[in-house]
């Protein structure tokens, strides 16, 4: 994962993948949303797959609004139920490459238990997780990843709880694929999706993403260049091991991919199940 | 199986019902008494190549059955009151998008976990308002293992053809209930497939509609590359909160009922035409209110029956020209009062509108419904 390819930054155009009578987008000066989102649809231009079968399914939240911006099939669905909606929408159509975006609320709070099981179940979809810390659209409450101490609308005197680590948790649910990548470093992050949506079975990747104008403001943490730098404190490499400083983030990430698994495929299993019990 | 006959229970009848009009699709999760819908599908979806999946709970499986409706097949979930709380997140935005699908409400005593095996209309009123928000819905309301069969048909040829959500409401009494059914394959008239957007790319906006109010839907892969949204829309699909567009959007959404309501409407009606006394009842209790008739009527009472096979949208003309030769009007249910509320709110004036009500987990029994009925023309 340390080769990181720029060759083909020239040829790809982002344009070509949006939806440009949808601009002036909605996200805030600085978000790290929209840097995802590139690194997303560099992987998908580069991976070939044609934007008539590539179907981007999203929640609720600032994440939950990227797949308006996609030229492609998108759905926009309830508030924690992207990957529900997403394991339906793939099981009737196979032949659609399934990505679902979702954030730290959507995917880990109201909608942790489809996370769960979409991890156990191994069906073939690609699924983001934009982590930045909060509830933004809402107007900056905390999350289940919000750092300790942090301050948020909803705790005026610092967070007490413990952060969920969402890579753990799809690990231990029995996710195939799992990794986790910043917004820092694009390329990097498009060359872990690139492999997350070729990878069969279901894949999660988290992505370290920030939110300047809510959380970073609430917390003076810095401008949005200032906020993304700050992410490499915290980004510790598995294969970097021992050779950083402790980081000075409050909750140093590991990058990379964590698991890659070749486990039967949800679909197929089924398929062939159920072939099995029509020759009876 | 073409020859016909078949005893089967309710929720059987409902499972073949739905696979008979196409039904590919199922994703429930376990509920009491609507358990053996999902069962018989996860048997028989497989034998037509169709998908069945137990999601992790209720919200999960009416989700998935929304995305495999948008992703062109025809699809099903089941469950009970408890259940039906849970899926009106998504049966919300299933009307907000119109995904065709059809939701069964197997129901039972409640409010909250009540009495899991206990029959109950108690969610009437629930099939109609459950979501939030100002919508539209349909709701059949069989009374036979036979009439699940066909109305589960009837659930998914209106789902298909109105882009909308269809509700078949029964109760654990049906549910369990087993009867004669003709399981033949429908008639082709019965059975509806799916309007799928033919124009041009360019000239494709996936939420404008001509004089029936419906749009062709975007099928995914066929290039048109659509925006699904539960926000608020405008044609191109994209949000908007421009209120010209909003009421548009409503106004359509909120006018399919009005605009269809022909195809819509079913009811039944015993002996009404003289009816002194009219009883209205639907489902189960409908039943008791035939025999209740039929007794009432042998003793020289003329007593009738309207019986809304289409519950929501209620068939208020139907109605209003049935009442008006009526005295009385006298509306069993089993629950504390929900359809009276409506019966009352068109009842012509000077028609006296009783209810009979019963929510002790027992269904209303013909004689109780008699003697209501002496009572109130007596």
């Amino acid at each position: 994962m340390n080769e990181i390819a720029l060759t083909s930054a020239d040829r790809f155009d982002i344009r070509e993948y949006l939806r440009l009578e949808m601009f002036p987008h909605f996200l805030c000066p600085g978000c790290g949303h929209g840097l995802a989102l590139r690194a997303l649809l560099w992987a998908v231009h580069e991976l070939g797959i044609d934007k008539d079968r590539l179907a981007v399914v999203s929640g609720i939240g600032c994440a939950g609004r990227l797949s308006a911006y996609v030229d492609a099939n998108t759905f926009h669905v309830t508030h924690g139920r992207p990957l529900a909606f997403a394991t339906g929408l793939k099981l009737a159509r196979p032949d659609l490459t399934v990505i679902v975006i979702t954030g730290d609320g959507d995917g880990l709070a109201i909608g942790g238990n489809h996370l769960i099981h979409a991890c156990r179940r191994n069906l073939d979809l690609t699924c983001l997780l934009l982590n930045n810390e909060v509830y933004g659209m809402t107007g900056g409450q905390v999350s289940p990843t919000t750092s300790a101490e942090r301050y948020t609308t909803t705790t005026p005197a610092g967070n007490r709880e413990p952060t969920f680590d969402a890579c753990k948790l799809a690990e231990g649910a029995g996710a195939s694929f799992v990794g986790r990548e910043a917004t820092l470093q694009v390329p990097t992050l498009k060359n872990l999706l690139r492999e997350a949506i070729a990878h069969k079975g279901f894949s999660f990747v988290e992505v370290i993403s920030d939110c300047t104008e809510i959380f970073g403001r609430k917390n003076a943490l810095g401008n949005s260049p200032e906020m993304v730098l700050r992410q490499k404190a915290g980004m510790r490499p598995d294969s970097w091991g021992n050779r950083v400083d402790r980081p000075f983030r409050p909750n140093p990430f590991p990058t990379g991919v964590f698991v890659r698994k070749e486990l039967p495929e949800y679909r197929e299993l089924y398929d062939a199940m159920t072939a099995a019990a029509r020759r009876d | 199986m073409t020859d016909g006959l078949r005893n089967l229970q309710g929720n059987a009848a409902c499972a073949l019902g739905a696979i008979a009009a196409g039904c590919r699709f199922y994703a429930g999760y376990p509920i009491t008494p609507s358990s053996e819908i999902a069962e018989w599908m996860a048997a028989e979806l497989p034998r037509v190549e169709g998908v069945f999946i137990q999601m992790e709970d209720e919200i999960a499986s009416m989700a998935a059955v929304v995305g495999a409706s948008l992703g062109g097949m025809k699809a099903m979930t089941a469950t009970s009151g408890p259940g039906f709380s849970l899926k009106q997140e998504n049966l919300g935005y299933a009307i907000m998008v119109e995904a065709p699908c059809v939701v069964v409400d197997v129901m039972r005593g409640g409010p909250s976990t009540g009495m899991p095996t206990r029959p109950s209309q108690g969610d009437l009123m629930q099939a109609r308002w459950g979501t939030h928000g100002d919508h539209p819905i349909v709701v059949l309301a069989p009374h036979t293992v036979a009439e699940i069969y066909t109305e589960t048909i009837r659930a998914f040829a209106l789902a298909e053809r109105l882009r909308l959500p269809v509700v078949l409401l029964y109760d654990e009494t049906l549910g369990h209930l087993v009867e004669t059914v003709a399981t033949e394959p429908p008639p082709p008239e019965a059975v509806v497939e799916r309007r799928w957007a033919e124009v041009p790319r360019e000239a494709y906006r996936p939420y404008a509609a001509g004089e029936d109010l419906i749009p062709a839907m975007a099928r995914p892969g066929d290039g048109y590359r659509a925006h699904t949204t539960g926000l608020t829309h405008d044609e191109r699909g994209f949000p908007t909160q421009e209120p010209a567009q909003v009421a548009a959007l409503l106004d359509r959404l909120l006018g399919k009922l009005d605009r269809h309501r022909p195809l819509i409407e079913r009811v039944e009606t015993v002996e009404a035409a003289d009816a002194d006394v009219l009883i209205v009842a639907v489902g189960i209790t409908a039943r008791a209110a035939r025999a209740a008739v039929r007794e009432l009527r042998r003793t020289g009472v003329k007593a009738g029956l309207f019986r809304p096979v289409t519950l929501w949208p209620f068939p208020e003309g139907r109605f209003r020209r049935q009442a008006e030769s009526a005295r009385a009007i006298l509306v069993p249910e089993m629950n504390a009062g929900q359809l009276v509320l409506e019966i009352e709110r068109l009842a012509p004036d000077g028609v006296r509108v009783r209810g009979l009500p019963r929510y002790d987990g027992e269904p209303v029994a013909p004689d109780a419904i008699v003697a209501a009925a002496r009572e109130l023309v007596g």
